[in-house]
């Protein structure tokens, strides 16, 4: 049981080969109007459903071998790797909780944002489908699943960001985000007497500590933080949550928010929760954190918490229309 | 390791131990939120047979519908097992259920219920939805699939070899309780 794992995934080349765009398969950025994102969309979800991006293969196989060999942490944090390589191999999804499908589209001018999100729409129902997905979109009272993955009232889900840019490429990322990290991530508001946590770094420092401690193994540790301090009720959570698509491993570009995450990381590791919650010296792999404005009678922490099983990726469409994916 | 398979007596339940690591095998029935609320609510005798010294798995899975009718878990870990709280006491003493396999762990009361029944609580890896659907040999049967959906319908799946750990026991000891305790004296101290 307690072999290190070595992690080797599929390589780009069988990738490629397993993939749903015909060989050659180019965008026609000419016409941007007319651009049909459904089957590169499709590939995209086939590729974040079953493979973890490397840097947080790597996060995870640090953290096990920094546990004690033959220690429950230690064989959770194999068994975790032992699944990486399972679902890549056989292109079936890391986790029976595909999450909820978050995507965010950057592009040029003159790209239609109501065709893309009927081709986004498209592509989250055919990965559905092929069970790439589970249906993961119930009516919230009666809890009637629609079996597509379309929200059953409005457009809602799948979310879908939409950010016209000066660039000439278009780029569509994806987050998969469990249910049960979504349960445990928190949102603060300073000052908060009961953790004596006031409106400085240390406040929210004291937040970000008392989530994790409140999550214990909830949401799958070791976990992914997504932080962002300020903003209002809703801009705070939506930026905390696309921190979380930040590789693990990459400094802030706040000099001073990047020791603070690399502090934090270290301390949070202390306590002690470890993968699972079975106690351990690897409870998160990451923290991302980023300030933001606020008015000047909130103050907002907002913390979004991702599972180890971080599934992102992101498809770019170069100005030429050769598609790349970073999985 | 300890290999386990069900039905499992309520003698084997009493000699396990919180850190007990156990390879499960036989049929176990999986349900969730809507199967919990209404197993409670609703007390259905035709679960009894179903569930009677048998093991339920918080797991709502990632099935495939094959060409011939029979049904393949594509993905198959265990959800979060907390939610079910307010009915798992409940369910474990109306329909005499061994054990309950989930992820995170459970309360006081589940706790009171493991002890009184002669039940315990398994821990399964969560996130490992490919290796543990591996492990799933066939689907045996499904209900109250139409009415719940695919992700909350009672299926019947037998297991091989399922990779479990005892984190809750049928003395009150309790894995989690301990991990929360002093995560949360290491916080103080963090944040003092």
């Amino acid at each position: 049981m307690s072999e290190c794992v070595v992690p080797t995934l599929t390589s780009a080349e069988v990738v490629a080969s397993k993939s749903l765009l015909p060989q050659g398969w180019k965008a026609d950025m000419s016409n941007l109007a007319g651009l049909d994102l459904t089957l590169c969309a499709t590939e995209l979800l086939r590729r974040t459903t079953s493979r973890l991006p490397q840097d947080v293969i790597d996060a995870l196989v640090k953290g096990r071998d920094a546990e004690e060999p033959g220690s429950r942490a230690f064989n959770t944090l194999n068994d975790m790797v032992r699944n990486i390589i399972l679902a890549d191999g056989n292109v079936s999804p890391l986790c029976q909780d595909t999450g909820s499908i978050i995507f965010w589209v950057r592009h040029p001018f003159g790209f239609s944002q109501r065709a893309a999100r009927k081709q986004l729409r498209a592509a989250v129902m055919e990965a559905t489908k092929r069970s790439w997905l589970r249906p993961n979109c119930v009516e919230s009272l009666s809890g009637k699943n629609s079996g597509t993955n379309m929200d059953p009232f409005h457009e809602h889900h799948p979310a879908i960001h939409f950010e016209e840019w000066d660039q000439p490429h278009i780029e569509v990322s994806v987050m998969q985000k469990g249910g049960g990290s979504e349960n445990v991530g928190a949102q603060y508001r300073l000052p908060d007497a009961t953790l004596g946590a006031g409106r400085d770094i240390k406040g929210v420092r004291k937040c970000i500590i008392d989530a994790v401690v409140k999550a214990q193994g909830q949401g799958c540790s070791p976990g992914i933080l997504g932080v962002s301090i300020g903003g209002d009720r809703v801009t705070g959570w939506e930026r905390a949550k696309e921190l979380v698509l930040r590789k693990l491993g990459t400094a802030n570009p706040d000099p001073k928010m990047d020791v603070f995450e690399k502090e934090l990381t270290r301390d949070l590791n202390t306590l002690g929760i470890g993968p699972m919650g079975y106690g351990g010296a690897t409870t998160v792999l990451g923290v991302s954190a980023e300030e933001m404005y606020r008015h000047p009678a909130s103050f907002y922490v907002s913390i979004a918490y991702m599972c180890w099983s971080s599934r992102r990726g992101t498809l770019t469409l170069a100005a030429d229309g050769q598609p790349s994916y970073d999985l | 390791m300890i290999r386990l398979t069900t039905p499992i007596t309520e003698e084997a339940i009493r000699q396990l131990k919180v850190g007990d690591e156990v390879l499960l095998n036989g049929n176990v029935v999986l349900s969730r939120d809507m199967g919990h609320k209404f197993m409670k609510e609703q007390k259905p005798e035709w679960l009894k047979p179903i569930l009677e010294n048998m093991v339920i798995y918080h797991c709502g899975p990632v099935v495939r519908k094959n060409p011939d009718g029979t049904w393949t878990f594509v993905a198959a870990g265990p959800t979060t097992s907390i939610r079910e709280e307010p009915y798992q006491a409940d369910v474990i003493e109306t329909y005499k259920v061994r054990g309950v396999i989930g992820k995170g762990g459970m309360g006081k009361k589940t706790s009171e219920g493991l002890q009184k029944t002669g039940a315990v609580y398994l821990h399964a890896t969560g996130g490992a939805g490919s290796l543990l659907a591996e492990r799933v040999k066939r689907v045996v049967d499904v209900k109250m699939l139409e009415e719940f959906g695919s992700p909350e319908a009672f299926w019947i799946i037998e297991v091989e070899d399922f990779p479990l750990v005892v984190t809750m026991d049928s003395h009150g000891g309790s894995l989690h309780e301990i991990v929360a305790q002093q995560s949360q004296d290491r916080a103080k101290a963090l944040m003092a």
